[in-house]
């Protein structure tokens, strides 16, 4: 089940792909914490890839923290395998950890279901906002709602999101048989 | 012609992207019936060489190129744009090209 508005981020430890291990409270001095599952594969994490890195950049200097996990199976999937990963988060100059859940057990503990899926913590790590980055993922010119930077937004001037949950669009992740 | 649209339903783009085909073929002038199969197993996937949600062939060919050793999977697939960047419905513009072919 998804985890709901105002519930705790469920804590985790997971490999990122400089092999580093990044534990959640690793980032106990972030403001915000932004966990956003998402994958190599899928063309709406593609996408939308460039606007996290550019969301990461934009709102670093006030205390956010992106990390981006992929939970996908890469056995069915193998372009979402941590080596796949690792050569992904080079090419495009990740500024955030892209860390690897094998086990699927991050993904299922806080009930994410697509990719790319947001979810937004406050310095408390309680769950502000659940949902998309923004509402078109074809054409970034065209977007009407920033859904993660006006939630962002309001958190980083201490006001909690007016509009606290989307629906995210996006692949299905893809679980293991 | 022969105009059949390959889907999963895992992929929110497909209505979309029936809608795109609809209006290449309207621009076209072309007046086929679009045969669509949704494929919902990954034995599907491999039977029919699916690489991704939504799928269009034109007379059996893919309006787009297949990868050399394509993944045939339940899985959405990426279309790359005139600009570089990447959508999951293919562009008008690759869909009306293959029409003329």
């Amino acid at each position: 089940m998804t985890i709901k508005i105002g519930d705790k981020a469920p804590n985790f430890t997971l490999a990122d792909t400089n092999e580093k291990s990044i534990a959640l409270k690793d980032y106990s001095t972030k403001s915000i914490l932004v966990v956003i599952f998402s994958c190599n594969h899928c063309p709406y994490a593609q996408a939308w890839e460039n606007r996290i890195i550019a969301i990461q950049d934009s709102y670093k200097s006030q205390g956010v923290q992106i990390l981006v996990i992929s939970s996908n199976d890469a056995i069915q999937y193998p372009a979402d395998n941590f080596d796949e990963m690792k050569k992904r988060a080079q090419e495009k100059n990740y500024n955030f950890p892209y860390l690897y859940d094998e086990s699927q057990k991050v993904a299922h503990s806080y009930g994410a279901e697509k990719t790319p899926e947001v979810f937004v913590f406050d310095q408390s790590r309680t769950l502000k906002y659940h949902g998309a980055i923004d509402d078109n993922f074809d054409d970034e010119g065209s977007v009407q709602i920033h859904y993660l930077k006006n939630a962002l937004n309001e958190l980083v001037n201490n006001s909690s999101p007016t509009v606290p949950t989307s629906e995210p669009v996006g692949c299905t992740i893809k679980w293991k048989n | 012609m022969k105009i059949q649209f390959l889907y999963f339903d895992g992929c929110p783009s497909h209505e979309k992207a029936l809608n795109r085909l609809k209006e290449a073929m309207q621009l076209e002038k072309i007046n086929s019936h679009i045969e669509i199969k949704e494929i919902s197993t990954q034995q599907e996937a491999e039977n029919f060489s699916f690489p991704g949600s939504p799928t269009i062939l034109i007379n059996d060919q893919d309006i787009d190129l297949v990868p050399q050793n394509p993944h045939f999977a339940l899985a959405c697939r990426a279309y790359k744009l005139p600009d570089g960047k990447i959508s999951p419905l293919p562009p008008l513009e690759l869909i009306q090209n293959a029409l003329r072919k």
